[in-house]
């Protein structure tokens, strides 16, 4: 539980920061509540650290032009405590209050969490159904991807060598949207052994436009689009949900089977429907 | 000197809050790695990634090359030191050598290979890294009973059959009993292995005064001056030239009741090299390699009469016992034996137990300590023989227990327990839940296709270990009490508190039977330097018995307190009430402070009485106690999922006279978070390598806040005749009477599926597979 060596770098500027990440030894800080413990295990050795909490603007939560903009330094603790994002983005506030632990949701930022991009976290289902847009700054300039784009694979993101993460945006949810998180959690680790974000937008019952997000079930967080077009054409919600494991190879480990997971995510979609429908009314 | 005023306020049974908590809650409080000592190296252990291999070579040079890598030892230095003991025997016990740093060959994964010390504990960590060991990979075990099949690899290669023991108990016509029988149920039924999961991990630090030829260690121990017996005889350090200190303890349940390698591995170093050496465990270290808990594999049998009598229980045990004994690893599985009749008439029983080596780290006691693994498995067999004969599940239980006016009792495995009235408990839980109302609600919620369960468990337990001649290294404990000159009061106990909150309730009975300020007391433990030798703090024992230790030693410092008293009063005939000492004739009296101070000051001593106020007591318990009690819970099981819900825990515990209701709430709370944690969420798992899947709280559930109950707690007092405090011991009971609790509920809810027993932890997906017409 002790790590490697390393230099600790406290850059005060993004143009700073980005500089000394162009180290390839180099690895961002954020909160830490990943890096950190996998560096005392031993299975991360970066030989420098640079921490981030130093830079200024990167915890701002705004709204503009119909968006809201989150810093990456943003923790989870701000995200779901935030007045703006309660009532302007509620499903990104509900995936913030599952993650971890207090302490994790204080320490813990928007944008070491995404970048680290673990499988199972709750991030990822929400802003895979909000189709967020991720800023990633890198020393030729900034670029935003989709959240489609940005999660990659298992701990793989599109943040290229040297690049960060700097702000995420969702949008303003419309009057009728309905969303709703809904996640089984791990005991041990407080991950999601599945996790379904449902965003649907209703009138009289009809759903105009579905979203749905899903974490844990496989190696990356993705689009359930099967489940979206069957809610768009007025399936009910229970066979809508059916359809999440679809041509999905689920991950198998000691807390849930394949079979066991496939079945959590049919269970799991269907209550989060359900939830985002009665939301949306 | 003024007459004797008011009666004074008894602190006995009062919720007193905790001396100990103001400083562990404001991080005041000193705990091994908080110590720091001039010159302090720091060490590192490299261990075994493998569970069975043999060492080929080892290449120490990258290590001892890096700056600040004080020395890098490895088994040949220290294949003089003596073994890590074990402390039972059993009649043909095999007993493998057990070297402090691994020889030629490793046993399980973690197994301490060498040892790396330098100046701070960064570069011992990076230098362990550099220590190269070449492994020759050899086929192990990890499961007791794939361990005992034909052709299994030998855990220890001189015993292929990796039998450790064999133990058989029996009672009574055992064979008649089984052929003549009505019903006979039977269920193999498992407790997992556990991992105890303590707050703070192991620690170690040792100093060396060459001048004085001196060693003191400081341990995260439960047992000081057991570990300063051992340890000395494994250093050849003699007893008097070891001094063991034992800080402040986060938390043992079981896990520090031993004496470990990296305990004397400390002593040997800090002798070896002059300097003081720190060791602090690892979180990883600490799921690896300190003694995990339970590990049965038991095969039930009950026979009884139609009528619901139980005539008979047999048991076949067996115990994954690792890789090596520990202090007291095969003599776990005994208590169970020991437990086996529960709170039960029944006189027939059989056991046998087959110990057996596997390629795991050790077991030994973890909270509760083999009397879990009993409750558990009388308590499921009770509830499957209900379910055979169609009665309910407590007026069989009402049918069998025994009875008020039968006590002392003579169990069937030669105990004698001391006190009880079994239905009371029982029945003040039934009547808490509404018992008839509840089943009526079951009743409903099935009819509404939802699965409630209602399921309870009457538990009894051995405590206050116990007499001498039943324990490995004495049962007795130990308390001396000092008045100070100015009347404040000192006492050291043997016992040694880590939670139980003893210097709370030792100060209450100080304070109740001087009349004494309870501000007045300091409770002192943990250092062989200052307090006479004593045994240690388990088994439910610290109040039971350190508590009857100190009462007595309080007696006859009373007595000493009349004679001072009587001198100074001039008089031969005083009373000892409320801290003051009085004539009875005259009404005059004089304070223990003044007592106190003349006795020191000696102007003046009663005829054959000695200078100072202070009293010894070593008392030696005539029994154990046999708390006991009925735990009630209430389960919902989802049926989509598999998840359950305990929605009601009710537990109304029997721990004797109880001394401070706030610290047997603690110990209830905590001990029933264990009891769920076994029964929903926790399981050491190896696979079939050896390698510990759970090796770490990402994968290893211990339950949070989150996932706890309410929890109802209420009690009955029936006092035990064992010692004059009447108290009986709380500290497992919490776990004891839980996981059948719970599981019985949980089989209850899925009963109308034909469900009969479920093994834990009662994980979703097991329950969703059942849910599914699976098999459980």
């Amino acid at each position: 539980m002790i790590a490697h060596p390393f230099d600790y770098l406290t850059p005060k500027s993004l143009p700073e920061a980005l500089l000394l990440l162009a180290d390839p030894d180099a690895k961002a800080l954020a909160g830490g509540m990943s890096l950190i413990p996998m560096m005392k295990l031993r299975l991360a050795a970066p030989a420098k650290l640079v921490d981030l909490r130093g830079v200024p603007g990167l915890t701002s939560i705004s709204e503009e032009s119909g968006r809201l903009k989150i810093g990456a330094l943003a923790t989870h603790f701000d995200i779901e405590s935030s007045r703006l994002v309660r009532a302007k983005c509620p499903l990104l506030a509900m995936a913030a209050a599952h993650i971890g632990d207090v302490q994790v949701r204080n320490m813990g930022t928007i944008g070491g969490s995404i970048a680290h991009a673990d499988p199972a976290a709750d991030y990822p289902a929400a802003l895979q159904a909000l189709e967020a847009t991720i800023s990633i700054a890198g020393v030729g300039g900034t670029r935003a991807v989709s959240a489609a784009e940005f999660f990659v694979d298992t701990f793989t993101t599109a943040v290229g060598p040297g690049e960060l993460v700097v702000e995420v945006s969702v949008p303003v949810e419309a009057a009728g949207t309905g969303t709703s998180y809904q996640k089984c959690l791990q005991p041990a680790s407080g991950f999601a052994i599945v996790g379904v974000a449902a965003r649907l937008q209703a009138v009289s019952g009809n759903i105009s436009m579905a979203r749905i997000g899903v974490t844990g079930l496989s190696g990356c967080s993705f689009r359930a689009n099967g489940v979206e077009a069957l809610l768009e054409s007025g399936s009910d919600p229970q066979a809508a949900a059916a359809a999440i494991a679809n041509g999905i190879d689920a991950n198998s480990d000691i807390h849930a089977s394949a079979e066991y997971r496939l079945h959590l995510a049919r269970v799991y979609a269907a209550k989060a429907i359900r939830a985002a429908l009665a939301a949306a009314r | 000197m003024a007459s004797v005023i008011t009666e004074q306020e008894k602190l006995i049974g009062k919720g007193i809050k905790r001396k100990e908590d103001p400083r562990l809650i404001t991080g005041t409080a000193t705990y091994v790695d908080d110590m720091q000592l001039p010159g302090m190296h720091h060490a590192c252990i490299v261990r075994s990634p493998y569970a069975a291999a043999n060492i080929k070579s080892i290449d120490i040079k990258a290590a001892l090359e890096t700056p600040g890598v004080v020395a890098v030892y490895t088994g040949a230095a220290v294949k003089d030191v003596g073994p890590v003991p074990c402390g039972a025997s059993l009649p043909g016990l095999r007993v493998p050598h057990h070297h402090i740093l691994a020889q030629d060959r490793v046993y399980f994964v973690g197994h301490p290979v060498a040892v790396v010390v330098a100046t701070d504990r960064y570069i011992a960590r990076d230098g362990a890294d550099l220590v190269e060991v070449d492994y020759d990979v050899l086929p192990a075990v990890a499961d007791p009973e794939k361990a005992l099949a034909d052709g299994a690899p030998a855990v220890h290669p001189q015993w292929p059959d990796n039998v450790a023991f064999n133990f058989h108990q029996e009672n009574g016509e055992v064979e008649k009993v089984f052929a003549e029988a009505e019903v006979v149920v039977k269920q193999r039924i498992t407790s997992q292995r556990l991992i105890p999961s303590s707050m703070e991990t192991r620690a170690v630090l040792a100093e060396y005064r060459s001048g004085e030829k001196a060693l003191t260690i400081y341990s995260s121990s439960q047992i000081p001056h057991l570990l300063r017996t051992l340890v000395a005889g494994m250093l050849g350090v003699p007893e008097h030239k070891l001094r063991v200190v034992v800080p402040e303890v986060g938390g043992g349940f079981g896990s520090k009741l031993n004496v470990y390698a990296e305990e004397a591995l400390m002593g040997w170093i800090a002798m070896k090299t002059g300097k003081p050496v720190k060791w602090i465990e690892s979180r990883r270290e600490n799921f690896l390699t300190t003694i995990h808990g339970r590990g049965h594999v038991d095969y039930y049998e009950i026979a009884a009469k139609k009528d619901g009598t139980i005539t008979g229980i047999r048991l076949k045990l067996i115990q994954d016992l690792g890789a090596y004994h520990q202090l007291l690893t095969p003599a776990i599985p005994t208590l169970s034996v020991l437990m086996m009749p529960g709170l039960y008439r029944c006189q027939t029983i059989c056991a046998d137990i087959v110990g057996v080596f596997t390629n795991c780290v050790p077991t030994d006691a973890y909270r509760g300590a083999g009397r879990p693994e009993a409750t558990h498995g009388i308590e499921r067999m009770v509830d499957m023989l209900a379910a055979e004969l169609k009665m309910d599940a407590a007026e069989l239980r009402l049918k069998n227990f025994i009875q008020p006016g039968e006590f002392p009792f003579a169990s069937a495995t030669g105990l004698t327990y001391d006190s009880g009235d079994y239905a009371k408990p029982l029945k003040k839980a039934l009547d808490i839940v509404n018992y008839m109302g509840l089943r009526e609600q079951q009743r409903k919620a099935r009819a509404e296709g939802r699965w409630m369960g209602i399921g309870m468990s009457t538990y009894g337990e051995i405590c206050a270990f116990g007499p001498s001649p039943a324990t490995p290294a004495g049962g007795w404990e130990s308390a001396s009490v000092r008045i100070e000159p100015s009347g404040k009061i000192t006492v050291h106990t043997g016992v040694s508190p880590h939670g139980q909150g003893e210097e709370t309730t030792f100060s209450q009975i100080v304070a109740d039977e001087l009349g004494v300020d309870f501000n007045d007391v300091v409770v002192l433990h943990g250092d062989t330097a200052i307090v006479q030798y004593g045994i240690g703090t388990f088994g439910s024992r610290g109040t039971a018995v350190g508590g009857t230790a100190l009462y007595f030693a309080l007696q006859e410092l009373k007595a000493k307190i009349k004679r001072f008293g009587a001198m100074l009063l001039d008089t031969d005939s005083v009373v000892y009430e409320e801290g003051r000492c009085a004539c009875r004739k005259t009404g005059n009296s004089v304070s223990l402070a003044e007592i106190a101070g003349a006795s020191y000051r000696a102007m003046k001593l009663p005829p054959g009485t000695e200078p100072g106020m202070m009293a010894t007591y070593f008392w030696e318990p005539p029994n154990f106690t046999f708390p006991f009690g009925a735990h009630i819970v209430v389960t919902e099981v989802d049926k989509e999922t598999g998840v359950v819900t305990i929605q009601r825990y009710v537990a109304v515990d029997d721990c004797g006279k109880i001394l401070n209701p706030l610290i047997v709430a603690g110990q209830v709370h905590g001990g029933v978070a264990q009891g769920i944690g076994q029964s929903l969420y926790e399981h050491g798992i190896y696979d079939d390598n050896g390698q510990l899947l759970t090796g770490e709280f990402m994968d290893y559930a211990i339950p949070k806040i989150t996932m706890m109950p309410w929890i109802e707690s209420e009690h009955t007092e029936t006092p035990s005749p064992v010692n004059p405090l009447g108290v009986k011991g709380v500290g497992e009971a919490g776990t004891i009477g839980c996981s059948p609790a719970v599981v019985n509920s949980v089989v209850d809810a899925l009963s109308p599926l034909g469900v009969r027993h479920l093994d834990m932890p009662l994980s979703p997906e097991k329950i969703w597979k059942v849910l599914q017409g699976g098999q459980a």
